[in-house]
């Protein structure tokens, strides 16, 4: 045990000998809080607007100075000719151009029927179908103001409600998203990495040839990652309280076994992969773009798994990421109970273990 | 390394592009109509009607679909009391109400647009249209989204083959100590640098290449704009990104810390650059950073080549500033490299 505790103090050692390292290891995590919270957000804020006002009569007048008072847009100028309308869109000058047609006001008097057109840049397809539904809101808004005399023969008026996260703040999202990128990338990068390093200058031989185990040497190995990403589970959780008040609704010994769970999980991904790989560039490559990419991408973190094509969420579900996120939102959010979420507890719990199987297996090959 | 530097991008590129979508269609629905008169259910039939909404649970008892929406198998209820109706004759007015699970907020603001879009459609009806808004969507008519997405992740594999392979490279030559073999040898300075920088630069430009055909292959990704104007940006680009690994490459003794370093940088520049949501949304200072950053100006620019057909003339002020980037970086990597320890 003391020569275990020998090692487990050597290693801790390597960790923070190297200042620089432990420095981004710390101030990830606040930094990509920060480009979540406030960076990173797919709310609609100040797009750039071109107006082609073809009749200048007052209501369409009015229309505009609506739009550019509703907060969510800014002007990019007035235009005249459909050609500019291009220019404007290829410079990237504009993003949505909004015309009136010719007699707007008139046709809205005399027939009771006028045409806005919304032309939108919609090579951002997403950003475009957002930006059309806030603007039509906000015409609408303004046109339903206008016939506020005429007699509707009846009407609805809806309630809404925002479960969960009443002031709709995005960072809600990412919170449980950053702590499963931060743990997968500290527990499985980070130790792959470190043991291929061995590898690829032969120590892990001198390390083999020692009295310590096997066991010994990887448990060694990983046991001060485990430190850092516990700690770094914690900072995000408090920043998230702190700066943004996410709520933690849930018990938090519930979060903190869950993270073990996962950390556990990432840890033993990081073994086998070293046991795959020869060198660190390896090893980094397959962390990096095997793990990173996926963990971002397909795990709900950013998109919506239900909106995926169906192959992809078969994908998804082999995703450790994506059952920890489920878990930790339910925990954190909707203060689930153990009784929700043993399912997903039970996934990640068999996935845990066939990476440990399989690195055993490997290991073993290696040894012979 | 060769089957990761060309068969991992490759797999990237086709399953994230798919992945990456914000669009809504089968919003999962729940309806507790506790009137159950005709008006409510002509409203529910319009839900029905339309493509966004999937009703999956209809039920009299609130707190069975709060149950639901807390499970996560609904996104949204429809709750209409039992004076629904009455109401609405008494007094021609009357209110229901929506639950979104709010969690993912973009999401949920979306639900929420959809739902109110169907039922003021709704309370319009027997009543003239008044206006009529026409929707047009250029460049993409069919609001694909997976070319811009896709454009994106190209980005992101050809800057993280230009950053990180090639400081790599130079920190594991340091690192197994073979760079002193190199110094003595009558080579100059620049002339390893440029030998070590020239196979990347070649590899990313061919990535790009390659990525180009695949897209246009498997996703139609319209190629607009001209593509030697885009070639002539990316090699730009590309010297500003290895002159960046370069200079980390020069500040890191080992692999290891290289790694994290690029890492810390490239997970920052990627996310900063608009590549899953658009610039113009983030505060002042982000965009103020993002001056210094790379990859937003490269991001930009693709997209506005590729699917937009930018001239040169539109991108010159991009193409400028990258082009004084790679001069500094460069000239700051170079000197900071010693060939003598």
């Amino acid at each position: 045990m003391k020569r275990f505790f020998g090692f487990v103090k050597k290693e801790f050692q390597h960790i923070f000998r190297d200042k620089r390292t432990l420095l981004i290891l710390f101030g990830l995590p606040v930094v990509m809080i920060i480009l979540f919270g406030f960076v990173v957000t797919t709310e609609i804020r100040d797009v750039e607007v071109g107006i082609w006002d073809r009749s200048m009569d007052q209501t369409s007048i009015r229309a505009t100075q609506k739009i550019f008072s509703s907060g969510y847009f800014i002007p990019a100028g007035y235009i005249d000719h459909e050609a500019e309308i291009g220019e404007l869109f290829r410079s990237g000058k504009a993003k949505v151009v909004v015309v009136f047609e010719e007699g707007f006001e008139r046709n809205l008097l005399r027939e009771n029927q006028a045409a806005i057109k919304i032309i939108t840049d919609a090579s951002d397809a997403n950003a475009a179908q957002l930006t059309l539904t806030y603007l039509q809101g906000v015409l609408m808004n303004y046109f339903q103001s206008l016939n506020r005399d005429v007699e509707l023969p009846w009407s609805i008026d809806i309630k809404s409600r925002m479960f969960y996260n009443e002031e709709m703040k995005g960072v809600y999202m990412f919170i449980p998203g950053l702590m499963a990128m931060i743990l997968m990338l500290i527990s499985a990068l980070m130790t792959s990495v470190t043991i291929a390093r061995e590898k690829e200058f032969g120590t892990m031989e001198l390390l083999l040839a020692s009295p310590l185990k096997p066991r010994e040497i990887i448990l060694g190995k990983v046991t001060p990652y485990v430190f850092l990403s516990f700690t770094n589970a914690l900072t995000i959780l408090l920043l998230g309280f702190l700066v943004f008040d996410v709520p933690m609704h849930g018990n938090i010994w519930l979060l903190m076994g869950e993270c073990m769970l996962f950390i556990t999980l990432a840890l033993s991904l990081g073994v086998l992969i070293s046991t795959i790989v020869k060198t660190q560039q390896m090893a980094m490559f397959m962390s990096l773009l095997a793990l990173m990419l996926p963990t971002i991408l397909l795990s709900g973190f950013i998109f919506p798994v239900d909106n995926m094509p169906k192959v992809l969420q078969w994908f998804s579900a082999i995703m450790p990421p994506r059952w920890f996120i489920v878990i930790v939102k339910n925990i954190m959010l909707k203060g689930s109970g153990f009784a929700f979420i043993w399912k997903e507890t039970l996934i990640l719990f068999g996935m845990t273990l066939f990476f440990i199987l399989a690195a055993v297996k490997r290991f073993q090959i290696r040894l012979n | 390394m060769l089957p990761i530097i060309f068969v991992v991008p490759v797999v990237q590129m086709i399953l994230l592009t798919y992945a990456a979508s914000l669009e809504m269609k089968g919003i999962s629905m729940a309806v507790v109509d506790q009137d159950y008169s005709q008006t409510s259910r002509q409203l529910v039939s319009h839900f029905k009607g339309s493509p966004f909404f999937e009703i999956n649970f209809v039920t009299n008892n609130y707190q069975e679909a709060e149950d639901e929406l807390t499970n996560d198998n609904v996104d949204v209820i429809l709750h209409m009391q039992h004076d629904f109706e009455k109401k609405l004759y008494r007094e021609k007015y009357t209110d229901l109400q929506l639950v979104v699970n709010a969690i993912n907020a973009t999401e949920a603001g979306l639900i929420n647009a959809y739902c109110t879009q169907i039922i003021t459609a709704f309370n319009g009806q027997g009543n003239n249209a008044v206006f009529e808004i026409i929707p047009r969507y250029w460049y993409n008519p069919l609001l694909d989204f997976k070319i811009y997405m896709f454009s994106g992740i190209l980005v992101i594999i050809v800057t993280l083959i230009g950053m990180l392979l090639t400081a790599l490279n130079l920190v594991r030559e340091k690192e197994m100590g073979t760079t002193e073999q190199i110094n003595v040898t009558p080579i100059r300075k620049y002339q390893f640098i440029m030998a070590k920088l020239l196979p990347f630069m070649v590899i990313a430009l061919f990535e790009l290449a390659f990525g180009l055909l695949i897209g246009r292959l498997l996703f139609g990704l319209p190629i607009v704009g001209s593509l030697g104007l885009l070639f002539l940006f990316t090699c730009v680009y590309l010297l500003t990104v290895l002159g960046i690994g370069l200079f980390l490459s020069t500040i890191s003794n080992t692999q290891q810390q290289l790694m994290y370093m690029a890492f810390f940088f490239m997970l920052t520049f990627i996310l900063m650059s608009g590549v899953f949501t658009p610039t113009d949304s983030m505060p002042a200072w982000a965009q103020k950073i993002n001056l210094v950053n790379p990859v937003a100006y490269f991001m930009r620019v693709i997209r506005m080549i590729l699917l937009k057909g930018s001239g040169f003339a539109d991108i010159s002020r991009e193409f400028y500033s990258l082009c004084l980037y790679a001069t500094l970086i460069l000239t700051l990597a170079i000197t900071n490299y010693r060939k003598t320890t």
